[in-house]
C-alpha cells in the first residue's frame, strides 16, 4: 500500500458516496441497537429499495451519534436528526427527503449538547460505517500512518505527540509522549504495544463507543505507536462484555490486513505489526496495567508492584507500551494536523479534548466530546440539559469507583486533570454520573465501596480486608446502626487503604467515601446521630426480635 | 568509582549501609539486623509485596515503598519505623485477624506463628474492628497434611514454594477479594491432587497454622524451614 494507492481508495469511495443523492444514516452502536435500530435500518433499506431500487438513496449503519437516551437515532442528508425512530417510520422518513422534514421525530441539533462539542476522537462517529475500511480511508484514515512510515522517523513521531501535550485518557493522565519515548529507549529482544479496552467503571462507555463506531482509528493509533516505539506485536485487551466492539475489531483487523495496512512490511517498509485480541473475563482489576499484562500472559489477573514499569519489563518481561483506547484514537488526527494544532485546544496542562459518558439524573444522557477546561456546570446544565423533574442538583461523580462525588460548589471548576484532583476526584476514564437530591450520598459511597470490595483481587491485605470493613461500616450507617466511633474508624480505614494498597484500584477505592465525607458530612451525621436519611433512601433496618 | 560494579550506599534509619547489585531495601536491612515487619516475604522465594507490612518511607518519594521489592538506589534515605508506619502495620495485622478465624488458644501453631509474632511485636493488644467470623472449610483429605482455611492469611508462600522450589504448582489462588482462597489443583481435595508430590514444603513455609502436619496438637506445629536456604544455596552453587 502506497500513499497513492491509499488516496485512490479514498477517492473511489468518495465518488461512490457522491453517486447517491440522498443519505440516511442509522446508528448501529450498542445503545441504539438495544432499541432495535437494526430493524429500523432494515425497514429503511427495504423502503428505499422498493422506491427506486436503492440507486438514489443510500441507507447505512453508522456509529454512535451521542444522544443515546433518545435512540434509535437516524440522520439524513438534508441535515435532520430523528429520534426514537421506529421501523414503521421508515416510509415517512424516506418520503421526507424530497419534501418537508418529519416534525414528529425531529431532534434539535442546535442545542448545547451538540454545539459545545468538539469532535476529534469521535469525528467519524455517526458518519461512517464502522464495518467498512474504505469509508475510514475516505475520511483520511490511515493517511497519518502512511505518512509516518514513509516520511517520518520514529523520533519525529514521538516529538509530535510530545508537542501535542496528549495525556493518557485511561484516567491517570500520564504524558503520552513521555511514555512513548521511554518505551522507545528501552532495550529488549522484542517490544509490545497494548491497547487497554477493559473499560469497567460503572456508567462509562466511551471506549466501547469508539470501538463500535470507528475501530480503524484505534488500529491506526496502535500502528503509529508501534512504529514510534519499535514494537512488532500488539494486543487489544477488550472486555468480553463488549461483543459488538469485539466483532467490529475483528472485522477491522481482517480488513486492514487484507489491504496491507497491518501485518508484515506495512506500506512496503520494514515495519511489521501483528495485532491480536484478548478478551477479558470480567475482572475490573484487569484494567490495571500490570494485571492486564498478567492476564494476557495467561496468568491470574492480579497487579504486581511497580517498578519495574511495563515500559521496562512488561508483557513477557519485554518493554511494553500500554495506552487506553481513547489515547490511541487521538493519535491519527494529531499526526495529520500536527502536535501544535492539538496543543491549542484545552488548557495549559490538559490539552485536547476528552470524551465523557454523561449519565444519571440529567436530561440528555449520552456521549460527548468536549475541549478540556470546560466547566462541570456547562457539562451538566448546558449540555446535559439540567436535572429532570424539577429536582435539585446534588453531586456529580467523575472517575467511577476511583473518583469522587463533587458538590454544587465545585461546578464552576474547569474539567482538567489537576483541578479535579485538587477537589478530591479524578478525571478517570470519562464516566460522569449526575445525582440529584433523591440520592443519598452515603448510599452512593456504599455502592462504590461494594463495587471495589467485590472487584478487589485479594492479593494485598489492606484492599482485600479493608474494603470489606469499610463496606461493613457504610452498610451500618445506611442501616442506622452505626456509631460516631464507626465514622472515625471509617476515616482511619480510608487513610490505611489509600496509602498502603498495592495497586491503583485499592489506593483509589476510598475516594468516593473521602469525597462524600468532605462535602456531605452532614448526611453521614444525620444517619449516625439522628438515625435519619435526608434523601429518604436508607431505611432503618428492622431488628429481628426473638419472641418467646 | 566503576558504575558497573553496581554497589550503592544508602541510609536506613540513619545508619549508613551498602548494597550490592539487585539488593532490595529489605535485603540490606536484614544484613544490618534492622527488623522490618513482614508476612508474605520469605528468603528463597520470589516476592509479591502482598502483605504490605514491610512498607517503608523513602525520603523524596510520596508513596510508601514495599521494602521487599524495592531495589536500593544510591543515596536513598529509608525510615523503617515511624508512628505512621507502625499505625498502619498494626491496622493491617488487625485486618488479617478479623478476616479469618484465628483462635490462638486452640491452634497447632500457637507460639510458633508468624502472624501471632507480628501482632506481639507490633503491640496489637486488642481489636478495634469486629471479627468477620467467616464460614471456612478444613481439608483433611491428604494422608499426612491438613489445610485449614480458617487460619490462612493468603500470603501465597505455599503457592510460590510449590511452583518455584518443588516445581509442582499444585497450589494456586481462586476467587476474588475477600472470597479468595488457596486451592490445590483445580479446587480438588488435596488428597485427590495428582500434581502434589507430598513433599510438605508448603506446610513448612506456611506462616500460620493453616497448613499443618497431621497428628499435631495445640502449639505442637513447629515449622522446619532450614531446607529453603539450603536448597537455594545448593542450586546457586549448581548454576
Amino acid at each position: 500500500m502506497t500513499l497513492e494507492e491509499l488516496e485512490e481508495i479514498g477517492r473511489r469511495e468518495r465518488a461512490a458516496q457522491e453517486g447517491f443523492q440522498q443519505h440516511v444514516n442509522v446508528c448501529v452502536a450498542a445503545g441504539c441497537l438495544s432499541c432495535q435500530s437494526d430493524a429500523v435500518k432494515d425497514a429503511l433499506s427495504n423502503e428505499v429499495a422498493s422506491r427506486d431500487g436503492g440507486k438514489r438513496c443510500q441507507v447505512k449503519g453508522v456509529g454512535c451519534m451521542g444522544l443515546c437516551a433518545e435512540g434509535p437515532l437516524v440522520s439524513t442528508s438534508d441535515g435532520q436528526l430523528y429520534q426514537h425512530v421506529a421501523p414503521s417510520d421508515a416510509a415517512e422518513i424516506v418520503e421526507s427527503l424530497d419534501a418537508k422534514p418529519v416534525a414528529r421525530l425531529h431532534c434539535p441539533t442546535d442545542v448545547p449538547f451538540f454545539e459545545r462539542q468538539k469532535k476529534i476522537v469521535l469525528e467519524n462517529s455517526g458518519e461512517i460505517d464502522p464495518e467498512r475500511i474504505e469509508e475510514y480511508i475516505a475520511r483520511d484514515g490511515y493517511l497519518a500512518l502512511t505518512r509516518a512510515l514513509t516520511e517520518m522517523k520514529p523520533q519525529q513521531v514521538i516529538a509530535e505527540i510530545t508537542t501535542s501535550g496528549l495525556r493518557g485518557r485511561g484516567g491517570a493522565g500520564y504524558p503520552t509522549g513521555l511514555k512513548w519515548s521511554t518505551v522507545a529507549k528501552a532495550t529488549g529482544t522484542q517490544k509490545f504495544v497494548l491497547c487497554n479496552a477493559d473499560e469497567g467503571d460503572p456508567g462509562a462507555f466511551m471506549d466501547r463507543s469508539v470501538l463500535e463506531s470507528d475501530p480503524h482509528r484505534v488500529l491506526e493509533g496502535m500502528l503509529i505507536a508501534a512504529y514510534a516505539v519499535g514494537a512488532s506485536e500488539g494486543y487489544i485487551y477488550v472486555r468480553a462484555e463488549y461483543p459488538l466492539a469485539i466483532k467490529r475489531l475483528k472485522i477491522a483487523i481482517r480488513q486492514a490486513e487484507r489491504l496491507g495496512l497491518l501485518g508484515s512490511n506495512i506500506c512496503g517498509t520494514e515495519f511489521s505489526l501483528r495485532i491480536d485480541l484478548r478478551l477479558g473475563a470480567g475482572a475490573f482489576v484487569c484494567g490495571e496495567e500490570t494485571a492486564l499484562i498478567a492476564s494476557i500472559e495467561g496468568k491470574r489477573g492480579t497487579p504486581r508492584p511497580r517498578p519495574p514499569y511495563p515500559a521496562m519489563e512488561g508483557l513477557f518481561g519485554e518493554p511494553t507500551l500500554i495506552n487506553n483506547v481513547e489515547t490511541y484514537a487521538s493519535v491519527p488526527p494529531i499526526l495529520r494536523n500536527g502536535g501544535m494544532w492539538y496543543a491549542q485546544i484545552g488548557t495549559e496542562k490538559s490539552k485536547g479534548t476528552k470524551v465523557f459518558a454523561l449519565a444519571g439524573r440529567v436530561r440528555n444522557t449520552g456521549l460527548v466530546e468536549v475541549p478540556m477546561g470546560i466547566t462541570l456546570r456547562e457539562m451538566v446544565f448546558d449540555m446535559g440539559g439540567g436535572i429532570p423533574e424539577g429536582k435539585r442538583f446534588k453531586a456529580v461523580q467523575t472517575g467511577g469507583p476511583s473518583g469522587g462525588c463533587l458538590p454544587a460548589e465545585t461546578l464552576d471548576m474547569p474539567v482538567e486533570y489537576e483541578s479535579l484532583a485538587k477537589v478530591g476526584s479524578i478525571m478517570g476514564s470519562g464516566g460522569m454520573i449526575v445525582m440529584d437530591e433523591s440520592s443519598c450520598m452515603v448510599d452512593v459511597a456504599k455502592y462504590f465501596m461494594e463495587f471495589c470490595m467485590t472487584e478487589s483481587c485479594g492479593k494485598c491485605a489492606p484492599c482485600r480486608v479493608g474494603t470489606y470493613q469499610m463496606h461493613r461500616i457504610l452498610s451500618a450507617i445506611t442501616n442506622m446502626t452505626a456509631t460516631e466511633n464507626d465514622l472515625k474508624t471509617l476515616e482511619e480505614l480510608c487513610d490505611l487503604v489509600k496509602h498502603t494498597s498495592l495497586c491503583g484500584l485499592g489506593q483509589s477505592s476510598p475516594n468516593p467515601v473521602l469525597s462524600t465525607l468532605r462535602y456531605f458530612l452532614a448526611e453521614y451525621k444525620a444517619h449516625v446521630r439522628e438515625h435519619r436519611c435526608p434523601a429518604g433512601v436508607c431505611a432503618m433496618k428492622v431488628q429481628e426480635t426473638v419472641t418467646a | 568509582m566503576n558504575p558497573a560494579a553496581g554497589v550503592k550506599t544508602l541510609k536506613i534509619d540513619g545508619r549508613d549501609c551498602s548494597a550490592g547489585p539487585g539488593q532490595t531495601i529489605l535485603d540490606v536491612a536484614r544484613e544490618n539486623n534492622i527488623f522490618i515487619p513482614r508476612l508474605c516475604e520469605m528468603k528463597g522465594l520470589s516476592n509479591v509485596g502482598g502483605c504490605r507490612l514491610c512498607l517503608v518511607e523513602v525520603n523524596g518519594l510520596n508513596k510508601l515503598q514495599p521494602s521487599c521489592v524495592t531495589a536500593v538506589e544510591e543515596g536513598m534515605e529509608v525510615t523503617t519505623r515511624s508512628e505512621r508506619l507502625d499505625g498502619y502495620r498494626r491496622m493491617i495485622v488487625e485486618l488479617l485477624f478479623t478476616e479469618g478465624n484465628h483462635v490462638c488458644s486452640v491452634c497447632v501453631s500457637n507460639g510458633h506463628c508468624d502472624l501471632q509474632f507480628m501482632a506481639q511485636k507490633l503491640g496489637v493488644t486488642h481489636m478495634h474492628l469486629p471479627y468477620r467470623y467467616p464460614k471456612k472449610l478444613v481439608d483433611a483429605s491428604h494422608e499426612r497434611f491438613v489445610l485449614d482455611h480458617n487460619r490462612c492469611i493468603l500470603c501465597t508462600r505455599c503457592v510460590r514454594v510449590c511452583d518455584e522450589i518443588e516445581g509442582a504448582h499444585t497450589w494456586d489462588v481462586m476467587g476474588r477479594g475477600i472470597d479468595s482462597k488457596v486451592i490445590t489443583d483445580l479446587n480438588q481435595p488435596w488428597g485427590a491432587s495428582e500434581s502434589c508430590t507430598g513433599c510438605g514444603k508448603c506446610v513448612q513455609v506456611c506462616p500460620t497454622g493453616a497448613l499443618l502436619e497431621k497428628g499435631r496438637s495445640v502449639a505442637e506445629m513447629e515449622k522446619r524451614r532450614q531446607f529453603l536456604p539450603y536448597l537455594t544455596l545448593m542450586r546457586e552453587e549448581h548454576e
